[in-house]
């Protein structure tokens, strides 16, 4: 299998704080990797740092053979990343279609010259548009209205969008941000069949997850990560024997207890 | 999965009445009809006066389509847009009395300034967020406002007089007001037509994507930068050629025409009628423009009356008078057992 996404030696620091610190690993072709850690661990700056928000202070990524350190998010998405947001960052004033239409950004099919004229290439290129993202709706399973302003739908509805809107950008390599916060239990096991459609269709995935449960059953390899360092890397059950885990995450005997379990819920 | 369940579009208002009304304004022709009506207007009323506060609404219409592209579509705050009307109006005029050339012959020229313009104003500020782009953009405007002042080309304070008229071809001339008015209408109709096609483009979504979400839009793919600066030259080359109908019906423009209330002017319009809806940017720029005319009767006190119903309509419609809905037809009915291909060969086109 070939590498998708190298990061090697990644770091940025915020002042004096190393948020990331020497984060190195690689995502092959159609696999699943979480990256897992207790809060304030440095995951999602890690996102930010690979997806371009974050100028790395150090280290590299390389996606595709191409190097993509320190690019802009825009030309980073055009390499072939798409990502999630922590928080839902959707556009709430558009329509569901309008928001999925947003991953196909880059499918050009029309000019302004076009749009101005209603040209038939418009007119194509409008309709495939919209087939398109009728398309990715049904891939996720959206049973929503389609038509109305996303701001509208229920929490579990805008997250299924925001993936069928990153799924628009038919990238290789998905980034997930906590997909599976504030989701019901069938909406988990929906979330994980998904993921495998997902990876079936030959995007691997990488993704941020605080749910032990699905993080387990699904990723093939855990990046564990704690206080910007990459702390052990390997198979689910390689992952949940390592004592540097454990300790992460329930802390040493003489200290208290902090974050959540190995196998709790967050 | 059922899209027959969501078959119905836009929510209504209960009510046949109501029904009938938003039917009515969601009409697909309704553009048409406004441009029948702008084009009979003048059998009802045909005086000198009349023409002239026609025409001069028309030319706003048009100022404020091109500022629905920045502020409506793009959310960028521009409180000096009245400058690339300005330089539309002054790179018309300078150009013809140079060199003698019919107003028309000028518009290669005034595409080139004003869209340096939405790039030498754009480039540099569109790194800022809205408080910021807003204070530059205030000061854009009467910096050029002032240039024009205080340049011998500009003509300095007293300006450019003698402008030709837009229909001037050597020794022929229309001068009649009428004439002037249909083909004001005809251009400002093409550039309202434009301006809305082009908010349900692809650019005009990328647009819409940055107002919404700069960050969401980045990492989608969408230069946010090229895109923003594609707003602004836009917006520029509206207001330029706002410029050059303005420059053509006065015969005569100077710095005062360009002062900033004008700017705001035309942003009150865009905010009144509603952002982002070109129908309703049309109607907000017929009420700014016609309203103190139909005031005239309370002499003094009309700016009082147009101010206090402009702050009435903002606290009963505070996303202008006519908003942008923000919906669109969901999929025609779909069968379970089709597939999405088949299902989209059926749907045809959708928006």
């Amino acid at each position: 299998m070939s590498v998708v996404l190298g990061v090697n030696d990644l770091q940025i620091a915020f002042g004096g704080v190393k948020a990331v610190d020497g984060l190195t690993f690689d995502v092959h072709e159609k696999e699943i990797i979480a990256v897992i850690g207790p809060n304030g661990a440095g995951k999602t700056s890690a996102f930010n740092c690979i997806t371009g928000f974050y100028k790395p202070t150090g280290g590299a990524v390389v996606m595709d053979g191409i190097d993509i350190t320190g690019k802009r998010p825009a030309d980073i998405a055009a390499v072939g990343v798409a990502r999630t947001f922590q928080n839902l960052r959707l556009f709430n004033d558009l329509t569901v279609l309008d928001n999925v239409r947003a991953g196909m950004h880059l499918n050009r099919g029309q000019s302004w010259v076009d749009a101005i004229f209603h040209s038939p290439r418009f007119k194509r290129s409008e309709a495939a548009y919209t087939e398109e993202a009728h398309y990715w709706l049904d891939f996720v399973n959206f049973e929503g209205p389609r038509g109305v302003p996303i701001a509208n739908l229920s929490y579990g509805q805008q997250k299924q969008v925001e993936i069928s809107r990153a799924l628009a950008r038919k990238s290789k390599l998905l980034l997930l941000d906590e997909p599976a916060a504030g989701l019901n239990y069938t909406e988990k096991q929906n979330l994980l069949e998904l993921c495998r459609r997902i990876r079936d269709l030959g995007t691997s995935i990488v993704l941020i997850e605080h749910d032990m449960g699905l993080v387990m059953e699904l990723s093939e390899r855990i990046v564990v990560m704690n206080f910007g360092r990459e702390i052990a890397e390997g198979t689910p059950a390689e992952v949940k024997a390592n004592p540097a885990v454990i300790e992460a995450y329930l802390g040493k005997n003489d200290e208290e207890d902090e974050e959540v379990g190995i196998d709790g819920n967050a | 999965m059922s899209g027959s369940t969501f078959k119905s579009q836009a929510p209504r208002r209960t009510g046949p009445a109501a029904a009938w009304v938003s039917g009515l304004l969601e009409n697909k022709y309704l553009g048409w009809i406004a441009l029948a009506a702008a084009l009979l207007a003048p059998l009802l009323t045909a005086s000198p006066y009349s023409l002239n506060v026609m025409t001069t609404a028309a030319i706003f219409v048009m100022l404020a389509a091109g500022l629905n592209i920045v502020v409506g579509y793009c959310g960028l705050l521009d409180l000096g847009y009245i400058a690339f009307m300005a330089v539309g109006a002054y790179t018309a005029g300078i150009v013809s009395k140079a060199f003698e050339l019919p107003l028309l012959f000028t518009i290669p020229a005034v595409l080139v300034m004003t869209i340096l313009a939405g790039l030498i104003i754009g480039a540099p500020t569109l790194r800022l967020r809205s408080d910021y782009l807003a204070i530059v953009t205030l000061g854009f405007g009467e910096i050029t406002r002032i240039t024009a002042n205080n340049l011998s080309v500009t003509g300095g304070p007293s300006g450019i007089y003698g402008i030709p008229k837009l229909l001037t071809f050597g020794d022929f001339s229309v001068h009649s007001p009428a004439v002037f008015y249909y083909v004001t209408i005809l251009i400002v109709a093409f550039f309202v037509l434009a301006s809305a096609r082009l908010g349900k483009s692809r650019l005009g979504r990328a647009w819409r994507f940055v107002r919404e979400d700069e960050d969401a839009a980045e990492a989608m793919g969408i230069h946010t930068y090229k895109v923003k600066l594609m707003a602004y030259i836009f917006g520029a080359v509206w207001g330029g050629f706002a410029g050059v109908l303005f420059a053509s019906h006065l015969t005569a423009i100077s710095p005062k025409s360009f002062i900033f209330l004008q700017s705001a002017l035309v942003l009150m319009a865009v905010v009144l009628g509603g952002m982002g809806n070109m129908r309703g940017v049309v109607v907000g720029a017929l009420v700014i423009s016609l309203l103190p005319e139909l005031l005239r009767d309370l002499s003094e006190y009309r700016y009082l009356a147009f101010g206090l119903l402009l702050v009435v309509a903002m606290v009963f419609r505070p996303k202008g008078l006519w908003p942008a809905h923000g919906h669109e037809e969901e999929r025609k009915k779909k069968e379970p057992e089709q597939t999405a291909v088949d299902a989209a060969v059926s749907r045809g086109e959708s928006r």
